[in-house]
C-alpha cells in the first residue's frame, strides 16, 4: 500500500462519520486559531506602542509629577520648565503641557466639544507636530496671554470646512480666541486622537480655564528634547538634580519622574511580553488539548474497528499498512483542523481589527507555525493509537465484537 | 531451519506435533495436543469433529493467523514459525485464501471494494487501481455476482456474502484455500452453490482444507480428517460417516 492509498482509506473512514470527525478536529481548530490570533494581537499591541512612541517625537526626556500630597502645592510647575530651559545644557527645546476638561468650540453656528491642551512655543518642535498653515505661538503670545488658538486638523475641518480658519475668531468655552494655525494630520494613536484637539498658550489656560488657585502654574508634563543622543544620560542627571533643588526634595526621594523614550518603550515592552507569554501558553495548551482530543477519539476508533483491523490483517495487511491508515486519519484530521483554524484565526484577527475591538496585525510566519504544529500534533498524537492498531493480534481482533 | 528430508515435494502443508495450549486460570487447556498432518498439492480435505475439538484452532494456525505453542508448520517447504511479520502478511495475502463462517466482509465497503482490498495490500507485482477493479470484477463474475458489484454486505444474502468472501480470497490467486465452516450460516441451496464454487477451484488445482459439521458437505471432499480433543483420530477415505459415528 502506498501513501496515497493509505490516504484514500483514511479519507473514506473519516467521511463515514463526518460529524464525529469534525468534532474531533475542533480542538485543533481552536488551538490553531488561538495561535494565530494571539500572535496577531501581540503584534498589534507592539505596533500601537511603536506608534505611540513615534508620536512623542525623537530624543525626548519626559518629566511627569508623581501624585502631589493634598494641601501642598503642585509638584511640577511652569517655572520648572523655564528653569530647565535656562539652566540645562544641550537641549534643543523644552515644552510644558497642561490638560484641562474638554470644552465646546464654536464658530458661527457650528459647535462641538473637543480636547484642550495648554502648552508652550517649543511644543511644535519637541513633539513633532508640524503646521499645515499659519504659525505656532511665540513666547510673546505666552507672556502677554494672547488669546490665540491652534487647531488640530479634524477640528479645523469640522468647524470651518473649506474656509481658511487662520485669523478667524472662535469661541472656546466662554473665551474668544483667534486662530493662528492649523496642524498637519497626525492620526489616532491608541486612545488619543491627535487631530481632535486644540492648543492654546499655557498662560491662557491658567487665566481662563483653571479655577482652582492651587492648580495655577501646574503642568502635567514637561518635554525636553536632547540635542545629542549620547549625552542623554548626563542631561537626565542634570534635570533631576535641578528639579530636586527647585522642589527642595532629596534626590533619592523625588516628587517627579524623569524618563526617556527608551524607558517608556521598555516598560511597555515588559507589559506586552507578559501578555504575549500568557497568550502563547493558552494557545499551546489548547493545541495540546486538541491533540489529546484526536488521540482519544482515535483510540475509541481503533477499539470500535478492531474487527475491521482483524479482517484487514487476515487478508494480508502488514502492521505498517494498518499503522499508516490510522496515522493518516489522525494527520488528515489535524491538517483539516489546521486549515480551518488558520482561516478562523485570520478571520478573527481581521474582524477584531475591523470592528475596532482590538488592534491586530496578522503575522505571515504565524500561519506557517500554526499549520506546522497542527501537522505535528497529528503525527504525535496519532502515533500511539496507530501503533495500537498495528500491534493487534489478528485472532483476537477477528473475535472482537 | 531446513525442512526434514522426508518431506515430499508435493506437500503443500506439513505440520509436526503441533500443540496449542491456553492457560485459562488454573486449568491448562490443550486445544491442540500433538497434531501431525500432511496435505498434498491439489487435495480437497474436509475436517470434521465435535465442537471444541480444535478444528478452528488448527485452521487459524494453518492460515498464519495464530501460532502454535509448540511444533512446526511448513508451508510449501518453508518453516512458517521462522517467518517475520512481513512474510506472514505476504503469506496471508498471496498464498492463502481464508474463508470464514461469518464472512468477515467490511460492512462500509461495496462488494467490489471488499474484493479489491487484498490487491491493495500486495507488496510484489502490484497493479494500479483500474487493473485491480478489473480483476475484482472478473473474480466477482466468476462467483456469479457480476450484477452485485456495488452492493454493500448488508444488501446481500448470506450466500452472496460468502461468495464475495470467496472472490476476495481468490483474487490474489493463492494455491491454498482454507475454509472454516464456510456453509455454517447458510441454507442448503446456498451451501450447494458455495460447494460448487470450491470444487471448481479445486479442479483448477487449488488445494482446499475445509472444516464442516455436515456429512453432506464433507462428501465433496476426497479425504476427511477427524479431530477429537485436540488430536486427529482418523484420516482418510473412510469419510464423514466414520467421524460422525465416532462422535457418538
Ligand atoms: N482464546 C482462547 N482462550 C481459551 N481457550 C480457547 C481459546 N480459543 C479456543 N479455545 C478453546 O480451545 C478449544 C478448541 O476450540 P476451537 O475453536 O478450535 O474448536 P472447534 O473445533 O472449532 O469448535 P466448533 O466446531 O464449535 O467451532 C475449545 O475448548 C475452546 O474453548
Ligand atoms: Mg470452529
Amino acid at each position: 500500500m502506498n501513501i496515497f492509498e493509505a490516504m484514500g482509506l483514511a479519507w473514506e473512514a473519516l467521511i463515514q462519520n463526518k460529524l464525529r470527525s469534525f468534532l474531533t478536529t475542533l480542538g485543533v481548530i481552536i488551538g490553531v486559531a488561538a495561535v494565530i490570533l494571539m500572535i496577531a494581537i501581540s503584534a498589534g499591541a507592539e505596533a500601537v506602542i511603536a506608534e505611540q512612541i513615534n508620536a512623542l517625537g525623537a530624543n525626548l526626556v519626559i518629566v511627569t509629577a508623581t501624585r502631589g500630597t493634598p494641601g501642598r502645592p503642585p509638584s511640577l510647575v511652569y517655572d520648572d520648565a523655564l528653569a530647565i530651559s535656562k539652566e540645562v545644557k544641550g537641549l534643543t527645546g523644552v515644552a510644558a503641557e497642561q490638560t484641562v476638561a474638554s470644552q465646546v468650540i464654536k464658530w458661527g453656528t457650528v459647535n462641538f466639544e473637543t480636547a484642550l491642551l495648554g502648552t508652550t512655543p517649543d511644543f511644535a518642535k519637541v513633539r513633532e507636530t508640524p503646521l499645515e498653515t499659519g504659525r505656532f505661538f511665540t513666547q510673546t503670545d505666552l507672556d502677554r496671554k494672547n488669546k490665540v488658538i491652534i487647531l488640530g486638523s479634524k477640528v479645523a475641518k469640522d468647524l470651518f470646512g473649506e474656509t481658511n480658519p487662520v485669523d478667524q475668531e472662535v469661541l472656546l468655552g466662554t473665551t474668544r480666541l483667534t486662530v493662528i494655525g492649523v496642524l498637519k494630520p497626525k492620526g489616532k494613536v491608541a486612545d488619543t486622537d491627535y487631530d481632535d484637539r486644540v492648543y492654546i498658550p499655557l498662560t491662557v489656560v491658567y487665566q481662563r480655564y483653571l479655577t482652582q488657585a492651587m492648580q495655577l502654574n501646574r503642568v502635567r508634563t514637561i518635554y525636553a528634547q536632547v540635542e545629542n543622543k549620547e549625552t542623554m544620560d548626563s542631561t537626565l542627571a542634570q534635570i533631576k538634580a535641578l528639579l530636586a533643588r527647585q522642589h527642595a526634595v532629596p534626590l533619592d526621594k523625588p516628587d517627579f519622574v524623569v524618563q526617556t523614550q527608551q524607558d517608556i518603550i521598555q516598560t511597555q515592552q515588559a507589559t506586552t511580553e507578559t501578555f504575549r507569554t500568557l497568550l502563547a501558553w493558552v494557545a499551546a495548551v489548547s493545541l495540546l488539548v486538541g491533540g489529546i482530543g484526536i488521540m482519544n477519539i482515535m483510540l475509541v476508533s481503533v477499539t470500535e474497528r478492531t474487527r475491521e483491523i482483524g479482517v484487514r490483517v487476515s487478508i494480508g495487511a502488514r502492521p505498517i499498512d494498518v499503522r499508516m491508515q490510522f496515522l493518516m486519519e489522525a494527520i488528515i484530521l489535524s491538517l483539516f483542523g489546521g486549515i480551518v483554524g488558520v482561516t478562523g484565526g485570520v478571520g478573527g484577527a481581521w474582524l477584531f481589527n475591523e470592528t475596532g475591538a482590538m488592534r491586530t496585525e496578522i503575522v505571515p510566519w504565524s500561519l506557517a507555525l500554526a499549520f506546522a504544529s497542527s501537522a505535528l500534533v497529528g503525527v504525535f498524537f496519532g502515533f500511539f493509537p496507530a501503533n495500537k492498531a498495528a500491534n493487534l493480534d489478528p485472532i483476537e481482533a477477528l473475535r472482537h465484537e | 531451519m531446513n525442512p526434514p528430508e522426508t518431506l515430499n515435494g508435493n506437500a503443500v502443508i506439513r505440520i509436526e506435533n503441533v500443540r496449542k495450549v491456553y492457560n485459562t486460570g488454573e486449568v491448562e487447556l490443550r486445544a491442540l495436543d500433538g497434531v501431525n498432518l500432511d496435505v498434498r498439492r491439489g487435495e480437497f480435505v474436509a475436517m470434521m469433529g465435535p465442537s471444541g475439538s480444535g478444528k478452528s484452532t488448527l485452521m487459524n494456525i494453518l492460515g498464519a493467523l495464530d501460532h502454535p505453542s509448540d511444533g512446526r508448520y511448513f508451508l510449501e517447504d518453508e518453516d512458517v514459525g521462522e517467518m517475520e511479520q512481513e512474510d506472514l502478511a505476504d503469506l496471508r495475502n498471496r498464498r492463502i485464501g481464508f474463508i470464514f463462517q461469518s464472512f468477515n466482509l467490511l460492512q462500509r465497503m461495496t462488494a467490489l471494494q471488499n474484493v479489491t482490498l487484498p490487491m491493495l495490500y500486495r507488496v510484489e507485482n502490484r497493479v494500479g487501481h483500474a487493473t485491480r477493479e478489473e480483476i475484482a470484477i472478473a473474480a466477482l463474475e466468476s462467483v456469479g455476482l457480476g450484477d452485485r458489484l456495488y452492493h454493500r454486505p448488508n444488501q446481500l444474502s448470506g450466500g452472496q456474502q460468502q461468495r464475495v468472501a470467496i472472490a476476495r480470497a481468490l483474487v490474489n490467486r493463492p494455491s491454498l484455500m482454507l475454509a472454516d465452516e464456510p456453509t455454517g450460516n447458510l441454507d442448503s441451496k446456498s451451501s450447494e452453490e458455495i460447494m460448487g464454487i470450491l470444487q471448481n477451484l479445486n479442479r483448477q488445482g487449488v488445494t482446499i482444507v475445509m472444516v464442516t459439521h455436515e456429512a453432506d458437505i464433507a462428501k465433496h471432499a476426497r479425504r476427511v480428517v477427524c479431530m477429537r480433543d485436540g488430536k486427529i483420530v482418523s484420516d482418510g477415505r473412510a469419510g464423514a460417516q466414520n467421524c460422525l459415528e465416532r462422535k457418538r
